[in-house]
């Protein structure tokens, strides 16, 4: 007997809209992941994000749930008071790498730290996307960005920052996975882990930090199909997919 | 509650508790840390929460976190915490969300001293943060004075949506003095009708809060709305206090410890038949203009007093539509003017 499966838009996406993200940047399935699964765990009424500082600042223009700006690398600190004032809400932070682990990186790492209840996604595309490409804590060694147009050199800059394992150093925090949307296989495993983090916040397990290897195709100066190639080629080597933390 | 011998931070910490704050987000900074400390033990016994943030930056982003969700939530710093603050402060003002600030001013600029000081008068009403925003502000210049302010603030920062400042200084947040502290009981609105959390009881319609815009046209309109909401304010949020000024040849302007020393001062000179009265703004946003329109022809000069360099001195020459000269006298950081200072400048002023 065969199944129909129908494809449609989640629910909890704003209605007839279109993103402003480039061809082939990796926010769109991210964010449709989210929405599948807000939809599946009936969070719409009870789901509360900020919208960072970046390419996602406007996430709230295609996510039809709560929303409060946050100041640049602060959603950690904003969802930190959300959740200790409404602990029964669902509240995720969505950041990008210059947010997350340069100007907001005291932020995400005492959240962590305290082991708040809530659930951190981190879109680790390495470069600054929304400014125009300007180099991130996560831009590779030898990458082209613009305020570093010979590559990144780390006696100048130093190493790229593997933020999943530098949290998964810290004795609190729950659950530290990263994946990657490269491929379709990668976005279903992707899915599976933002699925993990999101149970373990309604289980009150604690912090939990999905970082998904994204694409940036505008600024890395290369087509979409290539773009998706480098992350496997170039980002996966330096920056390995797996669990890095399970409290289980 | 009768009136019981307490600090002022540990008074402050306690008329918030009283007026029903259940959220407090706070770092480390002299001379306010027993505010945090009072917080930490005794609002959990009330319920509520007390997270010490990893930096002020940190702490003012909970403040918004759960500004947003309509609690009423403090934090407390001291002047280059209030700084560090700022960003957030804006964000607070921008995104239209109700909080009490409380600042117990220290010498400046830079890390300055730890001892008292008025130094942060500019910072509070003209800014501190980027954008066109305004703070309500209090300058008590008792402890129960303190302790009433805080206590109605968030009924004013609901009201107007709208982060509350007192200013406080290192003598009110040392100085023992007796206090009542009431239950307070705030009125926080119509509250669910903006935070977040009410997504279902508003049927299902979505909570947006925030303060960019970058349709041009879209962002002044969000600054005229504001800017009504501070005209608003300036009609009908003005505090202040006259002190003998109907025979005043000589009027002092000061808010504050500054305030309370010039008091001392204005009892002494009329005792020896020196015509002194005083102007006090209670609000420094909005700032009390219509105060100075009611000194009479037999005022000749303003003596503006302050534990700073002279912040409020332009406000004051505004105020009077410089109808009158306005001089200037202040200690800053840690110095307070003295009571008998006063009288001495007030007398080489007066002839």
């Amino acid at each position: 007997m065969s199944e129909t499966k129908v494809y449609s838009k989640p629910e909890s996406w704003i209605k007839d809209v279109h993103t402003h993200y480039c061809p082939g940047c990796g926010h769109g399935i991210a964010h449709r992941i989210i929405c599948e699964l807000i939809d599946e765990f009936g969070l719409q009424d009870k789901a509360i994000s900020m919208a960072p500082v970046g390419c996602s600042a406007m996430m709230y223009d295609y996510i039809n749930i709560d929303y409060v700006e946050a100041p640049h690398g602060r959603a950690p600190a904003v969802a930190t008071g959300i959740k200790r004032s409404l602990p029964e809400h669902f509240v995720f932070t969505y950041q990008g790498d210059g947010d997350l682990a340069s100007i907001g990186i005291a932020e995400i790492i005492h959240a962590a730290n305290r082991g708040e209840n809530i659930t951190a996604i981190f879109i680790n595309n390495a470069i600054y996307g929304m400014t125009g490409g300007q180099m991130a804590p996560t831009t590779l060694i030898g990458q082209k960005a613009t305020t570093c147009p010979l590559g990144r050199d780390p006696k100048l800059a130093g190493y790229p920052m593997r933020m999943s394992e530098m949290l998964a150093s810290l004795a609190t925090p729950a659950y530290i996975e990263r994946v990657t949307l490269a491929q379709p296989k990668y976005i279903q495993k992707a899915k599976t882990a933002i699925k993990k983090g999101f149970q373990n916040q309604i289980d009150g397990k604690g912090f939990s930090f999905i970082e998904i290897l994204s694409t940036c195709p505008t600024n890395w100066g290369m087509p979409p199909v290539k773009a998706f190639e480098w992350v496997l080629e170039e980002m996966v080597p330096y920056y390995p997919l797996g669990v890095f933390k399970d409290f289980e | 509650m009768a009136k019981v011998l307490m600090k002022g931070t540990e008074a402050i910490a306690e008329a918030a508790i009283q007026a029903g704050c259940t959220h407090f987000f706070g770092y480390p900074i002299t001379p306010q840390n027993e505010i945090p400390e009072y917080m930490s033990a005794h609002l959990p016994e009330h319920g509520g929460v007390y997270i010490q943030g990893e930096s002020e930056v940190a702490s003012i982003n909970m403040v918004l976190g759960a500004a947003a969700t309509g609690c009423q939530v403090m934090t407390s710093s001291s002047s280059p915490g209030i700084s560090l603050m700022s960003e957030g402060i804006s964000y607070l003002a921008g995104s239209e969300l109700p909080c009490v600030l409380v600042n117990v001013m220290r010498g400046g600029p830079g890390l300055g001293g730890i001892l008292p000081s008025q130094a942060d008068y500019l910072q509070a009403t003209k800014g501190g943060g980027n954008g066109d925003y305004k703070l309500l502000v209090y300058a008590p210049s008792t402890l129960q004075e303190t302790v009433d302010l805080v206590q109605s603030a968030w009924d004013y920062a609901f009201k107007y949506r709208n982060p509350v400042m007192v200013l406080a200084d290192g003598f009110m947040g040392q100085m023992m003095e007796p206090v009542e502290i009431k239950e307070y009981k705030t009125d926080k609105g119509e509250y669910k009708s903006w935070a977040l959390g009410n997504f279902a009881e508003r049927g299902n319609k979505r909570s947006l809060l925030k303060s960019m815009y970058l349709t041009p046209e879209l962002l002044e309109a969000h600054n005229i709305k504001l800017q009504e909401k501070y005209d608003r304010m300036q009609k009908e949020e003005m505090k202040y206090e006259l002190i003998d000024i109907e025979d005043a040849e000589l009027v002092i302007a000061s808010y504050g410890t500054s305030a309370r020393i010039a008091k001392t001062a204005i009892g002494h000179l009329r005792e020896e038949g020196y015509k002194v009265g005083m102007v006090r703004p209670i609000t420094l946003f909005p700032f009390p203009y219509p105060a100075f329109e009611k000194l009479t022809s037999t005022t000749k000069h303003i003596l503006d007093v302050e534990m700073n360099m002279g912040q409020m001195i332009d406000d004051v020459k505004v105020a009077t539509k410089s109808r009158f000269p306005v001089s200037f006298f202040g200690h800053c950081g840690g110095l307070a003017p003295s009571v008998e200072e006063i009288e001495e400048k007030c007398k080489e002023i007066l002839g």
